[in-house]
């Protein structure tokens, strides 16, 4: 009896000092989670979450040159912009842009990815090609098109030549110029757009097919009622992930148009651009910076909301 | 199942059709930086292919700097990536510890500020710590991503759980797990993820047009920018020598790469 | 060799409570250790508590009479065979086998005479350099349990080792790894979902279901006397057959299934309650064949499996599928009304709400004194 008590005793003991154990086990599993995280949260703080709040704190206020604040003036940063005529016409190009750009490249990313997910020979071949614009950069790219834009020798305006129609001014015609950089932005993204969906593509369960081909189902059935479907939940990322790098076009304009011609292509980010770094007013650039901040959030809102329910019904 | 002749046929035309168009600028692009101003000013076919506009080029510019310091920079970024990552990517996966969902959501949260949104305070930053103009200014920025960190768990989460536990009961702790056997293992998905980051960083452009004023750290895509807007409008054949020289590495890495590339985007976005 | 001591041991997740539920048990140093059950059981969950993998919610656990609730894997002093065997796949076997010796810094002279000696006893040696993709299923368990045997572990945890493996090379590794621990007389606490697994290789069995230990004894004392129906049914192959029954005091007769009537002997009779429902069980093998002097019944064949050297007979006895096991070839069609002697010696009785046993088959006793 009293043997069996002292062991209780005993244990009761040793139970308590294995709860501090436990505990002080916990503490140092959290500790080691922190540092193994550390170095990206302390460069996230840095670079993403601070002047993400910089930006918003910036623009209630007017700057000087080198970007302390001067003058709190509440939302007329905000109040000035969307009375300014020049920034609703920003603001219309860039959706414009989004409209031109978007669904073509994914169009014909699409049409890609299908004809290169058959299996020939040579095929790889004919994926490479289709990827690489994805290697070029956005200043090589902005060259070469500069030159198939250019008046007088650009192969574009030789070919209309050629077939009698007057040339074109690509880049000079404010008619012209959004669709110009346009044409540029969709070839840039088609490398890129295409890897995605040729590898939903190919992560399509082969079984699939195999059954519908037993039963007899045709080529553009089976695109319809298998590939299509399969593949939105990878159709739905490549078109959102297009959104939002169309909102943040910038280099292409940069060396293309500048902005031009008549604001025709000044598109959101390159309007922060010189906003901030040709007239250094860095409150109305940050104002602009936010109003694009809040579009990409609310892109990327629906991205994760509706990505969520697809990731459900798989 | 084995196609049709006719249906292999009309494959292969629209895959070389579309081949054709789509690699078309980059073709011409080729062509035309081997070709002489005459030529080129003219219109007409190539009456001989030469080099001179890419001797000119290095001549003109100081496109070898530009060429290594792009290097530099995008070898850099790539390693800081997978670095980070990877230890992120570890975290979310083989730690057990409080507050881990909330930081997991942190991470997707960076996801959702554009980095063009937020260039302002960054070049501040970055000024007023007088790293305008280092290679620290232009690469640290761009260690940390919520991209890297999501692909790399999810092949981290690949790896059986068991062989951590085997570790453990050998007395392994997690640091030199995630040394001598995660990245080993993993070796594909950093390899992977090395090719997006070194593609992207390559490529960078607002970044290092704002955080460079002189060519002693400026890239091989500002300095492109710079020949296209100085050089004489009959000068076509050296911008074109030097956008091909831009691009041959990215190409051939995305040459090399692209299953492996294509492969990683698809489970990075989408699981 | 260490022994290994459960006190009042208990676990339960926020989500999910009393995983398992005050588990007391006791094993001996050296011993072959087996924990069987259903998936689901917790069975796993308990090794992984022993190994220090899972957080023990409640009681204690002592190695070699020491606390080590709190102690993490490594200072457990133990080895463990994992199900998928967890062999790294960039290093070679010889350095899988290392892992752990180069871990805990071993010096190098003694790593590779146990390398040595551990890649003899399992029939490595030629296969050192090669990676594990390389290897068979039956190679890469030969690596895990290697990996084991260097470690010199006294306490050696197998979780579900053998059921990756197809049928015949687990029989084969079966008396391989219980020929190892007797050999080197570590003590081994072995976690199957496989009965026969259990029954050929454990010194001792748990059987646990539903987080409670159901019984634990000596492989033969699970068949023939087991303390549930549910142990009653789990244990054995093919399964018990097992029939509600009545008792009718007064005839000595018992109706089983409202079909069978059995005349039961007056010196079983005396231990069986007059008034609770009884459930009965026969083992397939005491279903015997009737001859012209004892047949006590006829059933009608639904199905025969043709073994060899033995016939396997399925009757409809009620709602019940019951199965008899006769030894050699017996030239019976479906449908035939066969002749069999059921007796009430053979009889396990339990009782139908408990499920506890009431009674054990006195025959199997008398059998079970002859073998030893």
């Amino acid at each position: 009896m009293s043997m069996s008590s002292l062991a209780i005793q005993t244990n009761e003991i040793n139970l308590e000092y294995v709860e501090q154990v436990k505990k002080r086990q916990r503490m140092k599993n959290l500790l080691k989670g922190v540092l193994f995280l550390l170095p990206s949260i302390i460069l996230f703080s840095a670079f993403v979450f601070y002047p993400m709040i910089r930006t918003i704190y910036l623009s209630f206020f007017l700057t000087n040159t080198s970007g302390v604040t001067t003058v709190f003036v509440g939302l007329e940063n905000y109040i000035n912009l969307f009375k300014s005529p020049i920034f609703l016409k920003n603001i219309q190009s860039t959706f414009l842009f989004v409209l031109y750009t978007v669904p073509a490249t994914v169009i014909i990313s699409l049409f890609l990815a299908i004809i290169a997910s058959e299996k020939l020979k040579g095929i790889g071949f004919f994926r490479t090609i289709f990827s690489s614009t994805m290697g070029i950069s956005v200043a090589a790219a902005s060259v070469f098109w500069m030159f198939l834009f250019n008046p007088t020798m650009g192969l574009l305006n030789q070919l209309l030549k050629s077939i009698g129609v007057e040339p074109i001014g690509w880049l000079t015609d404010p008619n012209w110029a959004l669709l110009s950089v346009s044409v540029t932005t969709i070839w840039m993204n088609i490398g890129f757009t295409f890897l995605v969906l040729l590898g939903g593509l190919q992560s399509i369960n082969s079984y699939l097919y195999e059954s519908a081909d037993i039963e007899g189902a045709g080529y553009f059935y089976k695109l319809r009622r298998i590939t299509i479907p399969m593949l939105s939940p990878t159709l739905f990322f490549a078109i959102t992930v297009s959104i939002i790098n169309a909102f943040q076009t910038f280099g292409q304009i940069d060396i293309l148009t500048q902005g031009g011609p008549q604001n025709e292509t000044n598109l959101i980010v390159y309007s922060i651009y010189r906003e901030a770094f040709v007239n250094y007013q860095f409150g109305s650039a940050s104002a602009q910076a936010v109003v694009l901040f809040i579009m990409i959030l609310f892109l990327t809102a629906i991205q994760f909301k509706l990505g969520e329910r697809k990731v459900h019904y798989q | 199942m084995t196609m049709s002749f006719r249906k292999k046929i009309i494959f292969y035309v629209l895959l070389s059709v579309s081949a054709l168009i789509l690699f078309a600028p980059t073709i011409m692009a080729v062509v035309m930086s081997l070709m002489t101003s005459q030529d080129i000013l003219t219109g007409s076919a190539p009456s001989r292919l030469i080099l001179d506009n890419f001797i000119q080029t290095f001549e003109h510019f100081p496109l070898l700097q530009f060429l290594l310091n792009s290097f530099i920079v995008s070898i850099v970024i790539t390693i800081g990536q997978i670095l980070l990552s990877s230890l992120a990517a570890y975290a979310f996966v083989f730690l057990e510890f409080k507050g881990r969902e909330f930081l997991f959501y942190l991470f997707i949260a960076t996801m959702m500020v554009p980095f063009e949104a937020s260039v302002i305070p960054n070049f501040h930053t970055i000024r007023d710590i007088g790293w305008i103009d280092t290679y620290q200014g232009l690469t640290i920025p761009f260690f940390a991503t919520a991209f890297g960190a999501f692909l790399l768990r999810q092949n981290f989460k690949q790896i059986p759980k068991e062989l951590r536990e085997a570790s453990q009961i050998a007395g392994m702790g997690h640091f030199k797990f995630y040394l001598t056997v995660v990245m080993p293992v993993a070796k594909s998905s950093l390899v992977t993820l090395g090719i997006y980051g070194f593609l992207t960083s390559w490529n960078m452009y607002l970044w290092p047009l704002l955080s460079t004023t002189n060519d002693s750290v400026r890239t091989v895509q500002i300095g492109l920018k710079q020949l296209q807007s100085q050089e004489q409008l009959n000068q076509w054949g050296v911008m074109m020598a030097g956008a091909v020289i831009v691009i041959i590495p990215t190409l051939i890495l995305l040459f090399l790469g692209q299953k492996k590339l294509q492969k990683g985007l698809t489970e990075g976005a989408l699981k | 060799m260490s022994q290994v001591e459960l006190i009042e041991l208990s676990k339960s997740y926020e989500k999910q409570k009393d995983i398992l539920k005050a588990i007391n048990l006791f094993i001996k140093e050296g011993e072959f250790f087996v924990l069987v059950g259903p998936s689901g059981s917790g069975k796993s969950t308990l090794l992984r508590m022993i190994a220090g993998l899972e957080e023990i919610s409640g009681g204690i656990l002592k190695i070699n009479n020491e606390l080590v609730n709190h102690l993490p894997p490594k200072d457990r002093n133990l080895s463990m065979v994992f199900q998928n065997y967890a062999l790294y796949p960039h290093l070679t076997v010889e350095q899988n086998i290392l892992f752990g010796l180069k871990a805990k810094k071993v010096g190098k002279q003694e790593q590779q005479r146990r390398l040595k000696e551990a890649a003899e006893m399992v029939g490595l040696t030629e296969l050192l350099k090669r990676k594990p993709r390389e290897l068979s299923g039956g190679q890469r368990q030969r690596v895990a349990l290697a990996r084991s045997i260097v470690s010199h572990a006294p306490l050696c945890l197998m979780d579900e080792p053998l059921s990756n493996l197809d049928a015949k090379l687990r029989s084969n590794m079966r008396v391989q790894i219980r020929r190892l621990q007797k050999r080197l007389g570590f003590t081994t606490i072995y976690v199957t979902h496989d009965q026969v697994e259990a029954m050929t290789m454990g010194d001792r069995i748990m059987v646990l279901n539903d987080g409670k230990i159901q019984q634990v004894g000596r492989p033969i004392t699970l068949y023939n006397e087991p303390a549930n129906l549910f142990v009653a049914s789990f244990i054995g192959s093919p399964k018990m057959n097992i029939g509600k029954a009545h008792f009718l005091a007064k005839h000595k007769r018992l109706t089983v299934e409202n079909e069978l009537s059995i005349t039961v002997d007056p010196s079983i009779a005396r231990g069986l309650p007059l008034d609770r429902p009884l459930t009965i069980g026969i083992r397939a093998e005491h279903l015997l064949p009737g001859t012209t002097e004892n047949t006590t019944h006829y059933l009608e064949v639904v199905n025969v499996e043709q073994l060899g050297n033995e016939t396997s007979i399925a009757f409809d006895v009620g709602t019940e599928l019951w199965t008899a096991k006769w030894p050699g070839q017996w030239p019976i069609q479906v449908g035939q009304k066969v002749p069999v002697h059921l007796s009430s010696e053979h009889l396990l009785f339990f009782d139908s709400e408990t499920g506890s046993l009431i009674q054990s088959a006195s025959q199997a006793k008398k059998q079970e004194v002859l073998v030893i």
